[in-house]
């Protein structure tokens, strides 16, 4: 769909390709500090991840595929479901979608060039890529954290787990933290200043509501996180008694730290999933979101009630009843903002002119499978009922239905839409819609039987169980529907990168699509737009004469920027023009200071505090020329 | 509570089946022009029904549902049991009645008695799920739930919080039993170990107190004073051993001794290698525990 360019507009577009040029090769993508380029690096990082993740989770299901198995022994086993968990929420479906989809998406879709901080989003990356390898080095090792991923103490304490697994998991979490707070402070920034000028709150996608909710929990939740993180490796490293009863310490603090950062987590994970539901939804229905102020609140609301739930994963410890009773009530009042955004959806599609397409197909599961796992997880604020099921594989049925059904499937839907617009290549439809299938089926084969064993009384993170206990049959069905899961994640990609050489040229709009992203070429320059683009609602790609007044401004040379590395920054709430911003360009500092910070923390670990000290010296360097104004462009 | 989610589910998804049915057609009509029709739907599913069902739901589940699971009040039990969990067994003492056993725990049928729960090492979960919640063991904590058992008969229960290598082998019972019977039962429990009766059995004691065993196991009556086993004064009075994982017969009591690690690998129980005649004859001694 090439339109013949004016000879005033190309030369404009030459003169932006040369300014935002990166350095070509390896190297330009060890500098990037393109939003895209280090999206596509999350992306393919995070994917490793799940690749790991997924591998551990065929040995669990193998290994518990009938009684008295022994093809795992209980301590791989027990490092098997640990890593297994912490690598699937930390360094896969957080990256994947704050690093991955949120930075690549949020400056295409608020018409920015680039994140606010483009050289911190490159050291988020770098920090993310050297946290993970350096929990697998310990995977590696044979030094696996054994403790499950909410590592509750004693158990983590250095009595029971006197091997370093647990300090790879708790340093590696410190580690990344570190990553995902940077990423969070860039995304609220960049959503808060450099939307267009133009695309005022109320007109701002609904993807980008998401991610702001996202950015703002995980400022607050990781903290608790951190401290309880620090304060293990403390009682670990230095000896000291946060956790030990008899030293006056108290194991339940380790809880409500962990529960404190985990319960906003969960919806730190499944909030993005809403905003692509949001994104994918209108295009494929060609209707705009019923409901939208609606949807935005709730999403936010969403985020902020996360905060005051966080008991309802201890009603087992034997809190008082009045403390339950408050966290049950507390989180009942969430159902009612999932309850709008669920019902927002389903009433688009229903109005709407529905085309079933893969990424749409993508979204109806997640919807079916977000409302299995929203009915399951009402149940666990009756108390006594929770009592029952808490530890058991009603929970694990619960968290896979919302983690994996409601947070993983938009994720794999989002991949389907945005591949188009991220490799100029049409994905295969037929195959498309077969690895949905798959994949749907697989789910619910591996994961339902999971709810009727729970209530039958089989805990969760036993390595193994009698043939008498009547769990046999349930299990093997959920092994295989693991296997054809695993078929189906492998169906996706296969057709992703197949695509990637053979697909058909997709064209800018290939869906005709709502936001500002399917306006610009696909792949989008690395300036994204030649012209800062014309706001006018959420949905500024049907707003056709924005469109063509963009086109009309590239030619007269208005709103081009074209001085330097410039994108323009808007007021927060209004985005009335505020300044022009001279960005940052390529820089190898970034992947410098994450390597000097992987330093300080390996000889943590291995308790060397000079040679930390001098890695915490070269890092300090590293950061000051991280800081270093470049030399003026010619 | 499945019925309702049941309507819930199967409402929304014939919603989507109507959106289905409608594909590449225009919206319902009425519904899809006007805006503010659509907007009362979602309020009304999303936020008006769940508030009616999610009241509902609290004030059955945890306003006159929850005290049921409370902890006993004081003196409304008959008596007392505390359990501390181990790394992975469970101890069972009768408190005031100077009696102790492991993993097996009889109660008196429709008497209430007040559950003790403590820890000896990391957190562990006790759970019957047939006679009430799970309540966590947790260290420098004692937490109480009442165990009362309407009908005679065992009662399963497990360890529902991940407590290391061999949570999966930390499982329990509970023999609700006529009165009559508990009495009995807790009065041959209370008495010391018997004494051995033939010369194997004999031979099997002297072994027990001399090559190890006893460093870690409890006989009263006897100098066997270790706590970090279980108490096996009358270990023959039992039908399980390891935590309900084998059968108490002496041919799996032999198997255990011989290579405890063969059967639940990482138990902290070693294997002491004294070779098969010096375990007949423990098994002798032990089988001899009624």
């Amino acid at each position: 769909m090439t339109v013949a360019t004016p000879p005033a507009a190309k030369a404009r577009l030459d003169r932006l390709e040369r300014i935002w040029k990166e350095s070509p090769g390896v190297l330009g993508w060890l500098t990037t500090v393109d939003h895209k380029r280090i999206g596509i690096l999350y992306f393919f990082t995070s994917l490793f991840f799940f690749g790991a993740g997924g591998v551990e989770a065929l040995a669990i299901r193998t290994q518990l595929i009938g009684p008295d198995e022994s093809t795992l022994s209980p301590a791989t086993f027990n490092e098997m479901m640990s890593t297994h968990g912490t690598t699937m929420i930390f360094f896969f479906v957080v990256p994947i979608s704050l690093g991955a989809f949120g930075n690549y998406l949020i400056p295409l879709m608020i018409g920015a060039r680039d994140m606010a901080f483009p050289r911190l989003n490159a050291l988020s990356y770098w920090i993310f890529l050297c946290a993970g390898t350096f929990l697998y080095v310990g995977v590696f090792t044979g030094n696996a954290p054994s403790a499950g991923w909410f590592n509750y103490v004693p158990l983590a304490s250095k009595a029971y787990s006197p091997g370093p697994g647990i300090d790879f998991y708790a340093l590696s979490l410190l580690f990344v933290g570190i990553s995902t707070t940077l990423g969070a402070i860039n995304a609220i920034v960049t959503i808060f200043k450099l939307r267009a000028p133009g695309m005022s709150l109320n007109r701002m996608p609904l993807f980008c509501f998401a991610f702001l909710a996202v950015s703002f929990a995980l400022i607050f939740a990781l903290p608790a996180l951190s401290t309880a993180l620090i304060l293990l490796e403390l009682e670990r490293l230095l000896g000291f008694h946060f956790f030990i009863p008899a030293a006056g310490g108290a194991p339940i603090l380790w809880q409500n730290l962990f529960w404190i950062f985990g319960h906003p987590e969960v919806y730190i994970i499944i909030l993005p999933a809403f905003g692509i539901a949001t994104s994918i939804i209108p295009t494929f229905v060609r209707r705009k979101m019923v409901a939208w102020p609606l949807v935005a609140l709730a999403e936010i609301l969403v985020a902020f009630l996360g905060f005051g739930v966080w008991a309802h994963h201890m009603f087992a410890v034997g809190l008082a009843s009045a403390t339950t009773i408050y966290f049950a009530a507390a989180s009942l009042i969430i159902v009612i903002p999932s309850g709008i955004q669920l019902f927002s959806w389903i009433t688009t599609i229903v109005t709407g002119t529905p085309r079933f397409q893969t990424p749409l197909l993508w979204i109806i599961g997640f919807i079916v499978l977000f409302i299995m796992g929203g009915l399951s997880g009402v149940t666990f604020a009756a108390i006594p009922f929770d009592q029952q099921t808490t530890d058991t594989y009603y929970v694990v049925a619960h968290f896979h239905y919302v983690i994996f059904g409601a947070a993983v499937f938009p994720l794999l839907g989002g991949m389907y839409y945005w591949f188009p617009k991220v490799t100029g290549r049409m994905y295969h439809e037929g195959w498309g819609k077969a690895s949905f299938w798959l994949t749907f089926i697989g789910t619910n084969v591996t994961f339902f039987p999971m709810h009727i064993l729970g209530l039958d009384g089989m805990p969760r993170r036993n390595y193994t169980y009698g043939p008498e206990m009547g769990w046999t049959g349930l299990n093997l069905i959920e092994t295989l529907g693991a296997y054809l899961l695993a078929l189906g994640l492998l169906s996706v990609f296969v057709n992703l990168a197949v695509s990637l050489f053979k697909g058909e040229k997709a064209g800018n709009d290939p869906f005709g699509g709502d936001t500002l992203e399917w306006s610009t070429t696909s792949p989008p320059p690395p300036y994204n737009y030649a012209v800062i683009p014309k706001v006018s609602s959420p949905y500024a790609m049907w707003d056709t004469e924005d469109r063509e007044e963009d086109a009309r401004n590239l030619e007269r040379g208005r709103k081009v920027l074209e001085q330097g590395h410039e994108t323009a920054a808007s007021t927060a709430v209004d985005a009335e023009w505020d300044e022009v911003l001279d960005m940052p360009s390529n820089s190898a500092w970034p992947p410098l200071v994450a390597l000097a910070m992987t330093g300080v923390f390996a000889m943590v670990l291995l308790q060397q505090w000079f040679a930390a000290a001098i890695f915490v010296a070269v890092l300090l360097c590293t950061v000051a020329g991280f800081h270093l104004k470049e030399p003026e462009e010619a | 509570m499945l019925g309702v989610a049941s309507i819930v589910f199967l409402g929304a998804v014939a919603m989507l089946v109507v959106g289905w049915v409608r594909r590449d057609r225009p919206g319902l009509p009425f519904l899809g022009e006007n805006e503010k029709a659509n907007t009362i739907l979602v309020v009304l599913f999303g936020m008006a029904i769940p508030i009616v069902i999610l009241v509902a739901l609290f004030v059955i589940s945890d306003l006159v549902l929850l005290p049921e699971t409370d902890a006993p009040a004081a003196g409304s039990t008959a008596m007392t049991i505390t359990v501390t969990g181990h790394q992975w067994f469970w101890q069972v003492r009768y408190e005031g009645k100077d009696a102790e056993t492991a993993n097996e725990i009889h109660i008196p049928v429709r008497t209430p008695v007040n559950l003790q729960v403590r820890s000896a090492d990391v957190i562990h979960s006790f759970w019957v799920p047939e006679l009430n919640r799970k309540i966590d063991t947790i260290p420098g904590q004692t937490n109480a739930i009442e165990l009362y058992a309407e009908r005679a008969g065992v009662y399963r229960g497990q360890c529902a919080e991940f407590c290391g290598l061999q949570h999966a082998h930390m499982a329990f019972r509970v023999y609700a039993e006529p009165k009559a019977r508990f009495e009995a039962w807790l009065a041959n429990l209370r008495k010391p170990a018997r004494e051995p009766t033939t010369p194997l059995a004999r031979q099997g004691r002297r072994a027990f107190m001399r090559d190890g065993c006893a460093a870690c196991h409890t006989i009263s009556g006897t100098e066997a004073e270790g706590t970090v086993g279980p108490n096996l004064t009358h270990l023959a009075g039992r039908e399980t051993l390891a935590a309900d994982t084998i059968p108490d017969t002496p041919e799996y009591l032999f198997r255990w001794i011989q290579n405890p690690q063969a059967i639940k690998p990482g138990v902290k129980m070693p294997g002491l290698g004294l070779g098969p005649a010096k375990f007949h004859a423990i098994v002798a001694y032990l089988t001899g525990l009624k």
